[in-house]
């Protein structure tokens, strides 16, 4: 067990606890910067995926675990970055360019709905951003001047400094670097005066009013900067998939979106990219075992979208701290190894709070 | 002395009922001023109308000389009126420096895009706001709590943090809704203290709602008492509790009152 010695304010302040976070998370960015030329094609690819994901599981968990606002439609959001990006890249603009500027755009998207959307908690705003993750994929079916409707859109590759970001390698380190960017961000919006309102909203909408906080304002910015982290998402998902067809943006994204939100463990970062690798996985994880299945169970159409509803639901009633809460557990048995008591893991609340009193 | 804070004629309706009617009442700066009344007497509704969570249907709210009646709720703690709430809402999931650090949200000033990248501004403000909530830690003597969740914090506990999160907003006025609700008899006198020392020490003015007399008694300089949105009485605690109209209004029929 670690005890932290305080001696000056600072040390509060800072975005790592004590020299074995540095050294270890350190070790992490060595590793993975190295994998590429370890591993396969393949896997690179996959975790190339897992890192986009993560992009945008950190962008719902700002929205969903901190601000206690819950939202159906950011599978919208993703595909509006992807959208931007893509059709400005085309159009010549450099990809240095257009990745921030779907970001951007996409952020003012999630000001938009934010900002009618004020009023509503709970049911109410997950049928509101539902919603409004259907109308935007109408948009992409329809709008084919732009987007190209059901025949797709090729996405041309981008060249980052004059070397083309192009294959599995590619997508997997400029992901890398977009996934640190938006975790530095995130946490230096957590450890500052805007992080700490949106928690207070999470927690208590009435007293964070008393004391200050503009709901309105607060509630928009947060879901600005989460349509915007997952639009950054959403631009690099372009060149993962290579080709956009608006069917990629549909509700099951949104609910898998959810699903890395929940079971990666609410109100904390790692549970987010915890969620991501989950989520990426499972999916393969069923294509391995499929055919050894018994009673042609593998074979059952839906079975994907059906295991993720399940495990969420049994994650939500078991295990509500998630993946991330069974890391802490684990870590705090090894911890106090042999002191470990029965109570030392009891279940904390975790709050999703929507209907209250307010 | 001059009215820190004034209540001119104000009443509110909620469809048919008339929660509170025509009340008036001044507040004097460095006094404790208590309200109390039956259950639905409107106490906590005048609370919530002098923050701003209710619209007033009619009246006029003064503070500090300046007209708060149609002012946005979240501006109210800016112009140096902090409360507590009768069934404490804290941040349950966040530590109690958290909290306090809350109190000082009206306080800042940073820009957005200096919080995002965390510049030595926000280092700069970040640490003042954390010297300012020492000071209130220490005052409340909660030290040893700092780092703990408020969900693992016992009940008594939880009421001196949401007294510490409305004093961290630097108030002139606080309001204390049943400060004392959910103590047993020793935090009670413990709570009367700490009000009282925000009174000397601090020079905060108090409006309280409160049930217990013995702690309205120890603590207030003057009572005023509710009945259905009215007001029954208004002067010192001695007078207020011995006042015929309050003893009917809490025991019911003609009763003689030795005064």
């Amino acid at each position: 067990m670690r005890y932290l010695f305080r001696t000056n304010y600072q040390q509060d302040l800072r975005a790592w606890r004590h020299g074995g976070d540095v050294f270890w998370y350190g070790l992490l960015i060595v590793i993975v910067l190295i994998i590429p030329f370890v591993l396969g094609e393949f896997y690179v690819g996959e975790m190339g995926g897992v890192f986009i994901f993560a992009i945008a599981g950190v962008g719902l968990m700002l929205l969903v675990g901190y601000t206690g606002l819950i939202s159906l439609g950011h599978a919208a959001f993703l595909g509006i970055g992807s959208y931007v990006n893509s059709v400005l890249l085309s159009h010549g603009v450099p990809f240095l360019i257009t990745l921030p500027v779907s970001g951007l755009f996409t952020a003012i998207c999630g000001a938009a709905i934010g900002r009618p959307t004020l009023r509503m908690s709970g049911l109410y705003l997950a049928i509101a951003t539902l919603s409004f993750g259907s109308i935007v994929g109408t948009v992409f079916q329809k709008w084919t001047a732009v987007t190209g409707g059901f025949d797709g859109f090729a996405v041309p590759t981008p060249y980052v400094f004059g070397i083309s970001v192009e294959g599995a390698t590619g997508v997997y380190y400029t992901s890398f670097v977009v996934l640190l960017f938006t975790l530095w961000l995130s946490i230096n919006l957590l450890r500052s005066p805007i992080g700490r309102a949106m928690v207070a909203i999470r927690d208590s909408e009435v007293s964070a009013q008393s004391m200050g906080i503009h709901l309105a304002k607060y509630k928009t910015l947060a879901f600005a900067v989460s349509a915007g982290i997952t639009g950054l998402a959403g631009a690099l998902f372009a060149h993962y998939v290579r080709f956009l067809a608006p069917d990629a943006f549909d509700v099951l994204l949104s609910v898998q979106f959810v699903t890395i939100v929940f079971v990666g463990g609410l109100g904390s970062l790692r549970g987010a990219i915890f969620g991501a690798i989950f989520v990426r996985l499972l999916p393969q994880a069923i294509a391995i075992v499929r055919d050894d299945l018994p009673f042609g169970i593998g074979r059952l159409p839906g079975l994907e979208p059906s295991l993720f509803g399940l495990i969420l639901v049994l994650v939500i009633l078991f295990q509500p701290g998630g993946i991330n809460g069974l890391w802490l557990k684990t870590k705090l048995w090894f911890q106090a190894y042999p002191f470990k008591r029965q109570t030392s893991g009891r279940r904390q609340k975790t709050y999703a709070r929507s209907e209250r009193l307010r | 002395m001059t009215a820190l804070f004034e209540a001119k004629e104000i009443s509110v309706r909620f469809g048919g009922i008339r929660a509170v009617d025509a009340v008036s009442f001044a507040v004097e700066k460095g006094e404790i001023f208590s309200i109390i009344g039956p259950n639905g007497a409107g106490k906590t509704t005048i609370f919530n109308l002098i923050s701003r969570i209710y619209n007033t249907t009619e009246g006029e709210l003064i503070f500090g000389g300046t007209d708060i009646t149609r002012i946005p709720p979240y501006k109210i703690a800016g112009l140096g009126i902090a409360r507590t709430f009768q069934n404490i809402e804290l941040f349950a999931n966040a530590t109690l420096l958290q909290n306090l650090l809350i109190g000082r949200h009206c306080h800042s000033t940073v820009g957005y895009l200096s919080q995002i990248a965390f510049l030595p501004s926000t280092r700069r403000a970040e640490i003042q706001h954390r010297e300012k909530v020492e000071e209130v830690i220490a005052f409340l003597d909660l030290q040893r709590y700092r780092d703990t969740l408020i969900a693992n914090l016992p009940y008594g506990v939880r009421k001196v943090v949401e007294l510490g999160r409305a004093l961290c907003t630097e108030p002139k006025l606080l309001l204390l809704d049943e400060p004392s609700s959910g103590l047993n008899v020793e935090e009670t006198e413990g709570m009367g203290f700490w009000i009282e020392d925000i009174k000397k020490d601090l020079g905060i003015t108090v409006i309280m709602v409160e049930h217990d007399m013995a702690l309205v008694s120890q603590v207030s300089d003057r009572v005023m008492a509710l009945n259905y949105g009215r007001v029954l009485a208004m002067g010192t605690p001695h007078e207020v509790q011995t006042h015929p109209e309050v003893v009917r209004a809490y025991i019911g029929g003609d009763i003689e009152v030795e005064a």
